[in-house]
């Protein structure tokens, strides 16, 4: 859906998430029901083509101390073992729903039921660029600092987008990812 | 000597917040970037016409106490939005001289001015636009003192002088005087208050609310910036419904569990967890540009049929500048 009807003429923005799509059109040049109209067509016209190859994206975490400084809590809320939630984390394949929130940012799905963690009560005001985070059962790392209100246990130094890339992020819809530890686990 | 002459204006002094901004970067929001590009895309719009640009030209965004340019080169420029006090005509192009500074202060009425320079401005664009995204630096970030910007060559009919006049709607919303500014800045008091009466469509989460959102009135916050406009008031009662994340357009107010609606502005996040109420029409999306700190805002419903009207009037008057 998404693919079939960015860059047509009159229509700003397309954005899918987990059980929507928002389509934002000129209003200059498309009343509500030519844009109805329009998007039918197209979904009618694209909708058996088959989607671009999966990619499978190996992302490097740092896990806990400074760069993962919720890892205790998640062990301690789950019941496991540190080691045990970075071996369940990095066995896990993730498939990466949609992107959005704050620019990048990946939300993806397959965390193990085992690791789901409730978000901070209060955001954090400053979460680092690359930090690795749960949020309820939802995984996804922080592509840039920003505010934030999920659980921090690592950080990956891989950048999540490069502005002279086309297109820029790293990670899109209906990527597979795989996390790897790096490093030391801190603990 | 050889090589083309290249025109240029000298930032003397950046004012409080000021940034290049086109129309904005479209297309990018399934990655989660949003438009961001003008506040006040009405009064860049009219700035670009009336300097002889495309309206979609960059040019540069001032907010709340604007700043000094000095000209390198004979230029036409021209200044709209909210009066700014550099003393020269408003909705007017105005001929600029080489080595002449425009001095911009504090505002004398809404949040935003704009300079735009005929030719355009010629920087680096990003991902199709030269709209800075402050909050990512996407685009570039807030002019600073002793950068120096392009003009670019990009004019594509006469600049327009004298303005065919203000119209009557602007006029309103403009005329009031100063209030109190950001916590840094210093502005003369006044009495008069401001209240912006911002035009909506239903949400997609709109049955999940009573009427509150049309019978109180809001005060704008300080912590409001591009991303979104904050408004402390009344608060609404939040909604049991359960919101599933999902994408979120400029002008929608979203009601957090706290009940103090914000209104997602031109940096706003692309998706979002809370339940939405209403939606500002288009047509009023330049007052949102032009709300200040401590501004008060009230809320009124209009059919669909009636917010397009609404935005075909305002382009007839945008058009009748060239």
């Amino acid at each position: 859906m998404t693919r079939c009807l960015v860059g047509v003429r009159g229509i700003l923005n397309v954005h899918p998430a987990y059980t929507s799509v928002l389509v934002d059109f000129d209003p200059h040049l498309l009343t509500h029901p030519m844009a109805e109209t329009l998007v039918r067509r197209q979904w009618a016209a694209h909708r058996d083509e088959a989607a671009p190859e999966p990619r499978v994206i190996e992302v490097p975490v740092r896990y806990g101390g400074e760069f993962g400084p919720d890892l205790r809590d998640v062990a301690r809320h789950t019941g496991l073992s540190v080691e045990r939630v970075i071996e369940l984390h990095c066995g896990a394949d993730y498939l990466v729903y949609f992107v959005g929130f704050s620019t990048f940012f990946p939300y993806l799905g397959g965390l193990p039921p085992p690791l789901a963690t409730p978000r901070l009560s209060a955001p954090r005001k400053h979460v680092p660029l690359g930090s690795v985070a749960i949020g309820g059962a939802q995984a996804g790392i922080y592509p840039l600092a920003s505010p934030g209100g999920w659980r921090l246990i690592g950080r990956t130094p891989l950048p999540l987008f490069d502005l002279n890339h086309e297109p820029p992020p790293l990670l899109r819809m209906g990527d597979h990812v795989r996390f790897v530890a790096i490093g030391e686990a801190a603990g | 000597m050889t090589g083309i002459r290249v025109s240029r204006m000298r930032v003397i002094s950046p004012g409080f917040l000021t940034t290049v901004q086109d129309l904005g970067r479209f297309g990018w929001a399934h990655f989660g970037v949003s438009a961001s590009g003008a506040a006040d895309a009405l009064a860049l719009r009219a700035g670009n016409l009336l300097a002889g640009n495309a309206e979609n030209a960059a040019a540069l965004e001032m907010t709340l106490v604007g700043g000094a340019f000095e000209f390198d080169t004979d230029a036409v420029i021209a200044l709209t939005g909210s009066d700014f006090g550099a003393g020269l005509p408003m909705w007017s192009a105005v001929e600029i001289r080489a080595g002449q500074t425009v001095r911009c202060g504090a505002t004398q009425s809404g949040a935003r001015c704009y300079l735009a320079v005929r030719g355009g401005l010629a920087g680096p664009k990003a991902m199709g636009s030269a709209s800075v995204h402050l909050m990512t630096g996407v685009g570039g970030r807030a002019l600073g003192r002793g950068d120096v910007l392009e003009i670019g060559n990009d004019a594509v009919r006469q600049p327009r002088r004298p303005a065919p006049g203000v119209p009557e709607f602007l006029r309103q919303a403009l005329r009031h005087g100063p209030q109190l500014g950001m916590p840094r800045v210093t502005l003369p008091r006044v009495t008069l208050p401001r209240v912006t009466l911002l035009r909506v469509t239903l949400g997609p989460q709109a049955a999940w609310f009573q009427d509150e959102l049309y019978t109180g009135a809001w005060v704008v916050s300080e912590e409001s910036n591009r991303m979104g406009i904050r408004l402390r008031g009344p608060a609404i009662p939040s909604p049991s419904g359960h919101m599933i994340t999902e994408g979120v357009p400029l002008g929608a107010i979203q009601v957090p569990p706290d009940g103090q609606p914000i209104v997602l502005f031109v940096e706003h996040q692309t998706t979002g967890g809370y339940p939405k109420p209403a939606n500002v029409i288009s047509a009023d999306f330049w007052r949102l540009g032009q709300l200040r700190p401590r501004d008060e805002v009230r809320f009124a419903r209009v059919a669909m049929e009636h917010a397009v009207e609404l935005l075909r009037d305002q382009e007839q008057w945008l058009y009748s500048l060239v």
